[in-house]
């Protein structure tokens, strides 16, 4: 299991920003758990762990964690947690879980299926 | 024939026996070793219990530990379906020998975002394969991908590569889809399963649900194309290959009694063949099921097992009704060699009773089936149905050597006593007729042989009485008033007797006539002869006086001659001057 969390430096500043910022909804979540699982290093794997990381800093810098899953080291992981397309990001924290399958280029629906997509709704 | 079919089989692709009773025939072995199968049907057809029970035979039966994937139903709901086949699923799982896994799909919590593939489906199928050397693969149901993630060109390219994956792995694998309007899948997977495609249907006719198979593809492999009727009950599944038993059964020259001594005399003395089919039909009343029952009866006496299906009268009622004449049935339902089953025709559809019938006689290996009466099963139009499904019970039995006893009902009055309701008279080998014979306000029972394959029979119409002790034969009335029988009979055979004495007198007068006209015509002709001689007496004494006359003449003339001295001439025809 590669577990990769994020710099530990931007936290602090991060989560006043949101706080501050335009969107209660968020506010009781200020801390993101985030689940890449892929099967081995694909394009597509890699695709989606740089789009995911690029989203993150964007939307949610210095409160999140990915977590990147490799299914090919832990086959059990795909039963246990319902995964059938890779790759998929699962949304851990905040409950509830959801999912978002696919290379994740598609930042609106990465948004849309985080469930931020208020908070970018706000920004325009 | 069967040496051929080896050799044919050699040649053909492995296969991977089903186990499920039937179906291993039909396609001459199982499904396509290390292939994927489709299986398709409309919903509540039985997909996923015929996946199922190939999963389970293969373990049980044949070693070849299985994968159940269930996108539909979760682990605990399937252990709980299948318990009502009789299959232990949760041991089975316990044992390793199954491998139960829920895929568990939600549109709902999905979002797509960019290109996917199904490695993960591909990581857990693999991971349940290994993790118990699965030799089998179910995909129950993989539409349900489609409706469950978006963008099917992925999934149909997916999908693709899966099968093409299973198939290097050498599993065989069942995939079952829903049944589509216009094909056989919704989402046309008939496309990627190109080895064998099996269908199954479920209709409801006549208010009686009937399910069927048909094998409509089997790359490289021949097999049965018919529609086959199959059951699901508490031992699992079931298909009946019926049809393709043909009529190559061997047979047999061994007789058994009817258990009634003059009904053997009709049939060349011995009775029935065995193996063969023995049809009663007639109106009601006429004695049907009381044939049947004394056949019964005669061969439970001989040890012989009986199963006994009747679709009007319970069990209970029909023994009482055959001990009231003297046929005792009881003894041998506790002895265990007679057996019956009483159902309604209507209580489900025909292909049930085929093969809740076939199942029964399986189990029971009687030596004699009766079914009274066969033609309850036609209900509006379904002839050539019922037809075709007695065909099927018969080739089955004939095939198993067992000795089919059919009673049919007809309608009473008109010409229609020689026509079964459902058209099997092709079918008999031997035929009782039973027929009403009413005359002098009586009702009388008549009982011939319309037919009897390979024996000499008797042409005669027997008197049909069923006495207290059983059913007896009776020589009917045959003579210038037709057939008569019962009262009619009686009556006649007096009438008869009175008429023959009268006859007897009539002839003893005219003999006597005749003899004194003889003594009289005698007397005459002793008369006429005695004139006659007396006449004659007269006659010859003229002619003796008329000759001597003559001579007299003749001499007298002579010696005339002489004294005149005539010349010798003269002298020497005397008789001329006589004449003269």
């Amino acid at each position: 299991m590669k577990k990769k969390p994020k710099k530990p430096n931007s936290r602090r500043s991060k989560p006043r920003r949101a706080n501050l910022g335009k969107k209660p909804a968020d506010a009781r979540s200020d801390k993101w758990v985030l689940r890449l699982y892929i099967a081995g290093e694909t394009p597509k794997a890699v695709a989606a762990f740089n789009n995911l990381k690029l989203i993150c800093e964007e939307e949610l810098k210095g409160k999140y964690t990915i977590q990147v899953i490799n299914l090919l080291e832990h086959p059990q992981l795909a039963r246990d947690n319902q995964i059938l397309a890779v790759p998929t990001l699962e949304r851990k924290l905040p409950i509830p879980v959801r999912k978002i399958i696919g290379d994740l280029s598609d930042t609106e629906r990465v948004l849309v299926g985080l469930d931020l997509v208020g908070r970018n709704a706000a920004k325009y | 024939m069967p040496t051929l079919n080896r050799h044919i089989q050699l040649k053909e692709l492995p296969k991977s026996p089903t186990g499920i009773r039937g179906l291993d025939d039909i396609t001459n072995g199982g499904l396509p070793k290390g292939r994927p199968t489709l299986v398709c049907g409309g919903a509540g057809c039985g997909k996923t219990l015929f996946a199922m029970e190939f999963l389970v035979r293969g373990a049980t039966e044949y070693n070849e530990p299985g994968v159940f994937l269930s996108f539909e139903e979760t682990e605990k709901e399937l252990t709980a379906n299948v318990a009502s086949l009789g299959f232990d699923l949760a041991r089975l799982v316990e044992q390793k020998k199954i491998w139960l896994e829920h895929i568990h799909i939600d549109r709902s919590e999905f979002e797509q975002s960019g290109e996917y593939d199904l490695e993960g489906l591909f990581i857990r199928i693999h991971l349940a394969i290994e993790s118990i050397g699965a030799k089998r693969v179910v995909l129950d149901t993989i539409e349900t991908l489609f409706s469950g993630l978006p963008n099917t060109l992925i999934l149909r390219a997916e999908l693709r590569r899966l099968l093409g994956w299973l198939k290097k792995k050498g599993v065989t694998t069942i995939l079952t889809a829903e049944r589509g309007t216009n094909s056989f899948t919704r989402e046309g997977l008939e496309e990627y399963v190109s080895d064998c495609v099996i269908l199954l249907d479920h209709r409801v006719s006549d208010q009686a649900s009937i399910r069927r198979l048909r094998v409509v593809k089997y790359r490289g492999s021949t097999h049965g194309t018919n529609e086959y009727p199959f059951l699901i009950d508490e031992d699992g599944f079931s298909v009946l290959p019926v049809t393709s038993l043909g009529l190559n059964h061997s047979s047999s020259l061994e007789r058994i009694s009817t258990g009634i001594p003059r009904l053997d005399t009709m049939l060349s003395g011995k009775g029935y063949f065995r193996a063969s089919t023995v049809l009663v039909s007639g109106t009601a009343g006429t004695g049907k099921t009381s044939i049947a029952s004394q056949f019964v009866e005669a061969a439970c006496k001989r040890h012989e097992r009986v199963l006994f299906f009747t679709f009007e009268e319970s069990a209970s009622q029909l023994m009482r009704n055959m001990r009231s004449i003297g046929i005792q049935l009881e003894p041998w339902v506790k002895k265990g060699l007679l057996q019956f089953h009483a159902t309604r025709p209507t209580h489900y559809g025909l292909e049930t009773h085929l093969v809740t019938s076939i199942k029964l006689i399986n189990a029971f290996k009687p030596d004699i089936v009766i079914l009274d009466p066969i033609n309850a099963f036609v209900t509006g139009d379904n002839q050539s149905e019922v037809k075709a499904m007695l065909l099927r019970l018969l080739d089955f039995l004939k095939m198993k050597r067992i000795t089919a006893f059919f009673t049919s009902l007809t309608n009473a009055g008109g010409d229609a006593t020689e026509m079964t309701d459902v058209y099997i008279s092709s079918l008999i080998d031997t035929w009782l007729l039973l027929r009403d014979i009413e005359i002098g306000g009586e009702r009388n029972r008549g009982l011939y042989v319309l037919k009897s394959r390979g024996m000499e029979h008797s042409n005669q119409i027997r008197e049909f009485k069923l006495t207290g002790h059983g059913i007896e034969l009776v020589d009917v009335y045959v003579g210038t008033e037709g057939v008569l029988t019962g009262s009619a009979r009686l009556s006649q055979e007096t009438k008869d007797d009175a008429a023959q004495l009268a006859r007897n007198q009539e002839i003893k007068g005219k003999q006597f006539g005749l003899a004194r006209k003889r003594e009289a015509l005698e007397a005459q002709i002793q008369l006429l002869r005695s004139q006659f001689e007396a006449e004659e007496a007269e006659a010859l004494k003229e002619i003796g006086n008329e000759k001597a006359r003559n001579e007299r003449f003749v001499q007298d003339k002579a010696r005339m001659a002489k004294s005149r001295k005539s010349d010798a001439r003269t002298g020497q025809q005397p008789a001329k001057p006589g004449t003269k």
